[in-house]
């Protein structure tokens, strides 16, 4: 076994014990995305709200969980908490790490989104007697959305890579399948490629389908007019890698 | 809300055309302070505006302009003092607040129109959601101020599309959908290049004429000497004079206005 074998490489791509692993990785992204953002938008308020037990809570949050590694938190929910009588299954486990680790990079992006849309705006919402509701999703959440979805895309390209640390907790997804194959031939170069190849597939298609959100929710903004352009300084990117 | 409804229509053009001194003014402020930290920008400043009356407010930057028509609408929380709005007493309560915020439009000088809705979206958003319009309803209300303000065929581009002037008639239009009784607008031509002033001071002459009670923030004197009943001059938070325009271009009382008017007409 001297040599690369790229006919194994191709059999193994199409191996369905590492598909099933690929549909693993997806849906645990998916979920955490869900979770995350749901999550990290009461985490983003709480950080915006001016009663100070809430935002000290949510800045506490964000520190802890930006802070430590996600693969120490995987560990700690999956061998750490049975210690105290608290036992999840895996993928609850895996998920319940993810969706923490995750809420934590969208609540900052979140609120940078909110922070970059002029106040401006919202006196203009008020001048008109615009209910906050009404405020907040037609006028404050589309103009943020719109400058969250880069580094939305950033980080939703991350969290998918980084559901590969899932694997140490033994979820059975694209990584811990790769590896699994791995020791049952030995064909380490040869499986790590076929798993290569799926990892820069998914990447790939998360691109195409930001690029695509990017083209959809800038189509009335690419006609902005300077001035408002430079009143909107861009969401800052939360891109600092995890693990 | 009912009474802002569509029956005021046809009396912005109708029994409105004079100004009208009733009992109760427009705007009544009395003693109001606003400080930023160690910084006052309101420093106890009084102001009564009677319905019907066009008020320009000038003075030199950092006087405290902005932030006395901002504290009329509320956009500004006054610290100290008393302000009525037709009546209504704007003491932080959400409930007059918002009635106050019905019966005033404001137009500011970066427009901030929303720049992911259509002029249209714009114009029909508040009476739907606030007035609780149909959308034909609205979209009639919007086109007829479109109209007004000349620019009725942009009405489905994204503001984005327009230019300065066009983006600020659309502005004021779109405060005219809530049918206010009362317009300020903060220094409405101020973020405009030199060529597109004209068009929102003729709108604005417009609605003078039409009997709108104004608050104008501008530096714009020639409209002031044109429009105005009263000039407000503001210099260190405080209202200096209050003059009509004749009597205050020709002679300011104050050294601080003469200098102001020397350094802006040249």
């Amino acid at each position: 076994m001297s040599h690369f074998s790229p006919t194994a490489a191709v059999n193994y791509f199409f191996n369905y014990f590492l598909m099933k692993g690929v549909l693993v990785t997806i849906g645990l992204t998916v979920a955490a995305v869900v979770g995350g953002l749901i999550l990290g938008m009461g985490i983003a308020l709480m950080r915006m709200s001016s009663n100070p037990v809430l935002s000290g809570f949510s800045r506490l949050y964000v520190w802890f969980f930006r802070g430590t590694p996600l693969l120490i938190q995987l560990v700690v929910i999956y061998s750490g908490l049975p210690q105290l009588g608290i036992k999840f299954s895996v993928i609850t486990c895996a998920l319940v790490g993810l969706i923490l680790n995750e809420a934590a990079y969208l609540a900052e992006i979140v609120r940078s989104g909110f922070m970059a849309v002029s106040a401006g705006q919202r006196e203009a919402a008020w001048a008109l007697s615009l209910s906050p509701w009404v405020t907040f999703h037609r006028v404050t959440l589309p103009q943020a959305f719109r400058l969250m979805i880069p580094p939305l895309g950033n980080s939703i390209n991350s969290l998918l890579k980084a559901t590969s640390l899932a694997s140490v907790i033994s979820v059975e997804e694209l990584m811990r399948r790769s590896d699994m194959l791995m020791q049952e031939h030995f064909q380490i170069l040869e499986v790590y490629a076929a798993a290569t190849a799926y990892y820069l597939i998914l990447t790939s298609v998360w691109d195409a389908v930001q690029r695509r959100l990017e083209k959809h929710f800038g189509r009335s903004s690419a006609a902005k007019s300077r001035r408002v352009a430079a009143r909107a300084p861009v969401a800052q990117a939360n891109v600092e890698a995890r693990a | 809300m009912s009474e802002i409804s569509m029956n005021t229509a046809s009396a912005a053009e109708g029994t409105m055309a004079q100004p009208q001194l009733r009992e109760v003014p427009a705007v009544r402020m009395e003693a109001v302070y606003k400080h930023y930290g160690d910084f006052t920008a309101l420093n106890e400043v009084d102001l009564k505006v009677a319905k019907g009356e066009k008020i320009v407010v000038c003075g030199p930057s950092g006087s405290g302009k902005s932030t006395l028509i901002r504290c009329i609408n509320h956009i500004e929380k006054h610290d100290e003092g008393l302000i009525y709005v037709n009546g209504i007493e704007l003491d932080h309560q959400r409930k007059n607040i918002d009635a106050v915020r019905r019966d005033t439009g404001m137009v500011f000088q970066s427009f901030n129109l929303f720049p992911h809705m259509t002029v249209l979206e714009n114009c029909v958003l508040a009476p739907m959601t606030v007035s609780s319009m149909s959308r034909a309803e609205a979209k009639d209300l919007a086109m007829h101020f479109l109209t007004k303000v000349r620019i009725p065929d942009q009405a489905e581009k994204f503001p984005g599309q327009l230019s300065g002037g066009q983006q600020q008639r659309v502005a004021i239009a779109r405060a005219l959908c809530m049918r206010p009784k009362i317009m300020l607008f903060d220094e409405p031509t101020s973020a405009l290049d030199p060529e597109m002033v004209k068009e929102v001071l003729e709108t604005m002459k417009k609605l003078a004429e039409e009997g709108m009670t104004m608050l104008c923030v501008t530096h714009e004197m020639g409209f002031a000497r044109e429009v105005a009943d009263r000039i407000v001059f503001m210099n260190e938070g405080k209202a200096v004079e209050q003059a009509a325009p004749e009597e205050f271009f020709k002679n300011p009382k104050s050294e601080r206005a003469r200098t102001f008017l020397d350094q802006i007409i040249h």
